[in-house]
């Protein structure tokens, strides 16, 4: 980590503060959202992944939030990396938050967490992932395919082999059902 | 015919279509052969064994490979576009497709202009952007679960992930849910809403409920809600009215779920082997219900 990235994890917070303006990052697709998620966040940078506005919504989309007022820097960093977005923009309306509920059911066995429209299932024994279901986006049917009959710790995580929003809310129904099985 | 439109998760797989059968445990359309697991290829496996018990044409499927980068499904829907029209269909069920507004619309556009429009069924990714683009009624049938039922609800959400927190994925909160989504214009004519309770919805109002048997392993297995989507498809293109073609689907799933006997590690293809028994158990000889545990409302 750089000098300047470890201060800027030391003030980073976990939200973007109220008073800063706001810019949005638009890109392709949401792989690259993903990809430049993890750059920026990796560099200590004040981020969240948030839904896009009413005017820039394709069907399938995630932006990156960040502080304006950084803008220069954080461009830099993506072109770094070769994650560029195609587009930013200032934020000008409320932006959609993604759901951060969980729902957890306990089969005796086996243990499903659901994070929206996601659900995946373990054998809290052995840790196997024995199912995913749910979802709706065409990379659904090959996570399943890559990640059941997989130990938790060994199965890829969705973050990186998935491409869209139902891999995103997989993702967070990973860490959860990976923190649940590791308490 | 009923057509039946997906993915599978193979980025090398072409654009194939062609009449649909269970060989073993694979999909056939054509000359190729599909895993029977989740996704488009247990509705298609479902709706195949449906048509088969009913006696009726077998379903026709439109295939491509898409893991996620939407390039499949683009070329989809750009293939539809052009080529829907060369089809005689009386039934059009649209599933795991990329969520995209303006490719959803072109297609949609092509089907209003066929010389007779086909009863139009949704579910999955291409009922999310039905909704997103306004495009709600002038579907059939959407076939959501609970979660994707909350997304309908919420009128500023344009996919399930922004689902907002203050429309809970309550089962006890269904009836509201339904009631939402019809006020803000964003659910098809008819629902069949999948959960522990099944609602059946018609332009509104709740027709039917099913309920048993409840089988609580089959939320986990991947696949038991497009299972329902292949069998309500293959009835209501034999020529049942669609309550009662959501009606017999429901039950029929759930029976086929018992009569597999899963645990959340089954596989959905044990429960697909499952389906036409339980179709006998319902349907009579000329086709009437003759058992069902189906509560009219």
């Amino acid at each position: 980590m750089s000098v300047a990235s470890f201060f800027r994890s030391r003030r980073s917070k976990k939200d973007i503060p109220r008073d800063v303006d706001s810019g949005i990052l638009i890109f392709d697709t949401t792989s690259e959202v993903i990809s430049a998620e993890k750059v920026l966040k990796e560099n200590g940078w004040q981020i969240r992944v948030m839904g896009p506005p009413p005017e820039v919504q394709t069907g399938c989309d995630l932006v990156i939030e960040f502080p304006h007022m950084e803008e220069l820097d954080i461009l830099r960093t993506l072109r770094e990396a070769g994650v560029s977005p195609k587009e930013v923009v200032p934020v000008s309306s409320p932006l959609l938050r993604p759901v951060d509920l969980f729902n957890i059911k306990d089969f005796g066995d086996h243990l499903m967490v659901r994070a929206a429209n996601m659900k995946i299932t373990v054998d809290k024994k052995s840790l196997v992932i024995v199912n995913i279901s749910g979802g709706g986006c065409p990379d659904v049917p090959y996570l399943a395919s890559e990640m059941t009959g997989k130990n938790l710790h060994q199965a890829p995580s969705p973050n990186d082999i998935g491409h869209t929003l139902c891999a995103y809310a997989l993702q967070l129904a990973y860490e959860e059902i990976m923190k649940r099985c590791s308490q | 015919m009923l057509a039946i439109v997906g993915t599978v998760p193979d980025k090398d797989f072409p654009i194939t279509h062609g009449g649909l059968s269970l060989d073993g445990d694979m999909l056939k359309i054509n000359d190729s052969f599909v895993d029977v697991n989740r996704g488009t290829s247990a509705l298609m496996a479902a709706a195949a064994v449906t048509a088969d018990m009913l006696g009726t044409q077998a379903p026709y499927g439109f295939l491509v490979g898409d893991i996620g980068h939407g390039k499949g499904s683009r070329d989809l829907y750009s293939y539809l576009t052009e080529h829907i029209h060369e089809f005689e269909l009386d039934t059009l069920t649209f599933h795991y497709l990329q969520p995209i507004a303006h490719w959803h619309d072109r297609v949609l556009g092509a089907v209003m202009g066929l010389r007779s429009k086909p009863v139009l069924i949704a579910d999955a990714g291409f009922m999310y952007a039905a909704k997103m683009s306004g495009s709600a009624r002038s579907y059939d049938l959407f076939t959501p679960d609970l979660g994707e039922l909350a997304f309908l609800a919420d009128e500023s959400s344009p996919h399930p992930f922004y689902t907002r927190g203050f429309i809970l994925h309550d089962e006890n909160k269904a009836p509201d849910l339904i009631k939402r989504a019809y006020n803000h214009g964003n659910a098809a004519n008819n629902l069949l809403v999948k959960g522990r309770h099944d609602y059946i919805v018609h332009k509104g109002k709740i027709a039917a409920t099913v309920s048993t048997p409840s089988v609580e392993a089959l939320e986990a297995i991947g696949g038991t809600g497009d299972t329902i989507t292949g069998i309500v498809s293959a009835l209501i293109s034999a020529g049942y009215e669609i309550p009662e073609a959501a009606g017999i689907a429901a039950y029929a799933n759930r029976l086929a779920g018992e009569y597999a006997d899963p645990s959340p590690a089954t596989s959905v293809f044990e429960i697909i082997s499952c389906i036409p028994r339980a179709l006998d158990e319902i349907l009579g000889k000329d086709g009437s219900v003759t058992k069902g545990v189906i509560h009219h409302a």
